[in-house]
């Protein structure tokens, strides 16, 4: 890579690193930006870079809470009668107990969402266009739908989940380098993903899908490979936010379709689909648009939202990212020829 | 020579319209040959079928001993079976250089293959064929802003990248001026020698058809009508009566 | 699960009990079609997969709802709430819908959806999340030993939702906009040469899908309930109707959404009443799997 372009990356990672303790006040919030960091890119994966809008992702940050918080919880209570009580009292969890369940819990949750994706994919990258977008909303709503319902995993009151042991500031910073370490992971593998074939296949797929099907191209085991990767980060960052919040309801908090869900998207078309960059300025413009509206515009935040989405949507199609390659394309690499 | 795609008996039908009625052709291997017929007659319905893109409501078709007529279009494609597009179909956003590396034979790839950068021989390659089509100084162009012609031309050099076996060509000619098509006609007839592939290609134009292909097929109304080498079809009664309407 | 089998070991035990259900189930079906032939309208003339439909309906409940409060007659909510959201289609057409026809269509999915997200909000922030509902007070005609009861209510309903639909196909059938409009559903280049104003067609079409859901849902208001967020599950149920029928099939359509309708009852009933939103969902699902299946066999996909 390129001497400035390293130092670049270099800077950031090390302003990663010390803004928590630079800004104490904001370690959830920080936190929570790089959650949106995390969801976006993953979004971008399959939606910007292959064509394929998924209006579901957000099955995956539900399951992967639900999966991971079962694998902590089971590994010493029995679910069942865990889920019962409510979380209530007398449970108790050592601090061995509970980051030995929070980390084999949220490797689980990637895992177990990426085997998801593809057994969900055979049938949903079947459809193309708006029915995968409906498609993949349908299976997120339906999810949350079905798990409100089923006592074992605590029905509608979903699971609280044991607190963080230790300094509830620490705490904060503990979760903010959780987010940060699999934000930073995504978007170092993203970088590398889009430079091999593989990428170059899925950016063929989002051009001309049938053309790459004529031409060959295994169409099918890019698209599940692609949910697959993401499914497993979208997995593991649901499995993180179910021990950030401790007490997560199936339909608010892990299946939300209607704010992270379609945040996610947003994000990624404020800041530019299918770029490197678009999708984490995009969702750092949008971190901000929700923290100044949801203080200054209380009771009217989600109307906001939803102008911001509307507004997003007609006008800004291509995002900040977009638009700058339209302005200055030799940043990007592109060639333009000098019309004659 | 050895036939590389047999059709048997091919009948497909869209509602009550008769589109193929037991048509039957033999291509064979390492050769070029041409699919001719007055508009309607069912040549791109045929063709369709070959390639995958609808059922056939009877009939055989094989490619290389395998039955093809019930497989999709990407696995067709991975047995070498390649077809251009009347309409010309390219990855309008990704420059030259990079359609023809996306063009690379996939079914030749595994994962971990798939997984690696595009490699010098890659880039070679590529520039290679993109010179050998003419493009090389457009190369690093966004390829939805060249030209129509040219745009034909980098998909011919895509299908090229892709080294099948047989290569099916919808019309090449079509929309290119007289100019240009002398260039073409050259580079397939080339394609063919040098690099072995089988041509079967629908066409329009009689002057071009006839200088390129060994043997040529005619249908009208939906039946195989004719097949000879360019000589006997060009004096076959059948043929023009059909091209001028006598029934 | 001891009660998923109670439940259908009663279904068993009194045959009769399966024809209550199916009754509930045609009448609140009847007015998914309404919804759906709404949805339809708006995708075959545009092109636009309208994910606020639901919103639509319940913004019209709640019109119909607001005028009760102040003391209006029940009844004359469904006329009212048809203009009202004629007027509240035709804003949104302008401000919105408009500029995302010629775009990809996820764009109009989206646009849309955030149109959606808007609507409920506004509807919490103006009515608050309690579920309302508008009795009218009329009695109820009971059959079969007070097993089978049918509220006039909802006959009434019915009989509206009918009328209204039978209005409107006759409508889109004998006037000039109803031919335009169906000129440019089918091809809206040509219509355009023929002079057709394509731009008011598309304006009149969003209005009128408004206008139907409105009207939708005051009576849906009058036989059952509404709340600011019930819309996502009209439009899921009506994407369900429109998917599994095909867009110009009006037999299709009705069959399907009775059979929707139908099948929810019995779902809740068998399943238990916190399934109902799932059983909407689930079936879109079915219904996917099977045009793709469908689609399978002729080589093609799911477009």
């Amino acid at each position: 890579m390129a001497k400035k372009k390293l130092i670049l990356y270099a800077l950031i990672l090390v302003f990663t690193f010390i803004a928590p303790f630079a800004f104490p006040a904001y370690g959830t919030q920080l936190a929570t930006l790089w959650l949106m960091i995390i969801v976006a890119i993953t979004w971008d994966m399959t939606g910007g870079q292959m064509g394929y809008n998924s209006l579901g992702n957000i099955f995956f940050y539900g399951t992967g809470m639900y999966v991971a918080a079962l694998i902590s919880i089971g590994q010493v209570y029995d679910v069942g009668e865990y889920t019962s009580a409510a979380g209530g009292g007398i449970y108790e969890f050592t601090d061995a107990q509970y980051f030995s369940g929070l980390f084999l819990g949220v490797i689980g949750a990637g895992i177990f969402c990426s085997i998801t994706a593809v057994l969900i994919g055979y049938i949903t990258f079947g459809l193309r266009g708006p029915y995968f977008a409906i498609g993949t909303l349908a299976v997120a709503i339906a999810a949350g739908e079905l798990v409100s319902n089923w006592e074992w995993v605590g029905g509608g009151q979903g699971i609280a989940l044991p607190v963080y042991p230790g300094d509830f500031d620490v705490g904060k910073i503990f979760f903010y380098f959780l987010f940060a370490s699999v934000g930073v992971s995504v978007f170092i593998f993203v970088k590398w993903l889009y430079g091999t074939r593989f990428g170059a296949a899925i950016n063929a797929i989002r051009d001309d899908e049938e053309k790459a099907e004529a031409m060959g191209i295994h169409t099918l085991r890019y698209k599940l490979i692609t949910w697959a990767m993401a499914a497993f980060f979208v997995g593991m960052a649901g499995g993180i936010s179910g021990f950030q919040l401790i007490h997560f309801e199936p339909l608010e908090t892990a299946y939300q379709t209607i704010n992270l869900g379609i945040f996610m998207v947003v994000c990624v078309l404020l800041g530019g689909k299918g770029t490197l960059w678009g999708p984490v300025v995009g969702a750092i413009l949008f971190h901000l648009f929700k923290e100044v509206t949801w203080t200054y515009f209380l009771g009217w935040q989600w109307v906001a939202l939803g102008a911001l989405i509307v507004v997003t949507v007609v006008y800004f199609q291509d995002g900040l990212m977009g638009w700058l390659m339209h302005k200055r394309p030799h940043w990007f690499g592109i060639r333009v020829e000098e019309s004659k | 020579m050895t036939a590389i795609i047999e059709i048997q008996g091919v009948c497909k039908a869209y509602g009550g319209v008769v589109a193929n009625k037991e048509v039957s052709m033999e291509i064979k291997s390492g050769g070029i040959t041409g699919l001719i017929g007055p508009n309607g007659s069912g040549k791109t319905t045929l063709f369709n079928s070959v390639v995958g893109y609808h059922p056939i409501d009877a009939g055989s078709i094989k490619f290389e001993g395998k039955e093809i007529s019930k497989l999709q279009v990407q696995d067709i494609a991975r047995l070498g079976l390649l077809r251009t597009f009347q309409q010309t179909r390219i990855y309008g956003l990704m420059n030259g250089v990079e359609n023809m590396l996306i063009s690379l034979p996939h079914r030749k790839m595994n994962l971990w293959d798939a997984l690696k950068p595009n490699s010098k021989e890659d880039y070679e390659k590529a520039d290679r064929l993109l010179e050998f089509v003419g493009l090389y100084e457009k190369r690093l162009l966004k390829s939805g802003d060249l030209s129509f012609g040219q745009q034909k031309l980098l998909e011919f050099a895509m299908a090229l990248m892709n080294e099948p076996t047989c290569l099916l060509l919808d019309e090449p000619t079509a929309g290119i001026n007289p100019t240009l098509i002398n260039g073409l006609i050259d580079r397939l007839k080339r394609a063919n020698a040098e690099f072995g592939i089988t041509l079967f290609i629908i066409e329009h134009n009689m002057r071009v058809i006839m200088n390129m292909a060994d043997t040529i097929y005619c249908m009208a109304h939906g039946e195989m009508l004719a097949q000879g080498t360019p000589d006997e079809i060009q004096n076959d009664q059948r043929v023009i009566d059909a091209y001028l309407g006598a029934h | 699960m001891d009660q998923i089998l109670s439940n259908l070991s009663l279904l068993v035990e009194f045959p009769i009990v399966n024809l209550k259900i199916l009754i509930d189930g045609i009448m609140i079906g009847a007015i998914f079609v309404l919804v759906a032939y709404g949805l339809a309208l708006v995708w075959g003339v545009m092109n636009v997969k309208n994910l606020a439909q639901g919103d639509f309906v319940i913004s019209g409940g709640y019109v119909s709802w607001w005028l009760v409060q102040q003391g209006f007659p029940a009844l004359l909510g469904v006329p009212v709430a048809f203009v009202v959201m004629w007027g509240v289609g035709w804003v949104a057409y302008k401000l919105v819908i408009s500029r995302v026809i010629e775009r990809d269509l996820f764009t109009s999915l989206l646009a849309t959806f955030g149109l959606a997200i808007m609507m409920a909000q506004i509807l919490n922030l103006m009515f608050g999340s309690d579920t309302q509902s508008v009795d009218l007070g009329y009695d109820t005609l009971f059959f079969a030993d007070e097993l089978i009861d049918v509220p006039i209510a909802k006959l009434i309903g019915v009989l509206m939702a009918t009328v209204l639909a039978a209005s409107v196909i006759w409508f889109m059938k004998t006037s000039r906009m109803g031919q335009a409009i169906r000129a440019t559903a089918q091809d809206a280049r040509a219509a355009r040469v023929m002079g057709i104003d394509t731009e008011k067609v598309y304006a009149f079409t969003f209005s009128l899908n408004s206008a139907i859901c409105g009207a939708a849902g005051a009576i849906i208001v009058m036989v059952w309930l509404i709340q600011p967020f019930y819309g996502i599950a009209y439009a899921i149920r009506a994407f369900v109707i429109v998917t599994a029928a095909g867009l110009g099939n009006l037999p299709g359509v009705i069959a399907a959404g009775l059979g929707i309708g139908a099948l929810e009852q019995f779902g809740s009933h068998i399943f238990g009443i916190g399934y109902q939103q799932a059983i909407a969902v689930v079936l879109l699902l079915i219904v996917l799997i099977i045009r793709l299946i469908q689609q399978k066999r002729n080589r093609q996909v799911l477009k």
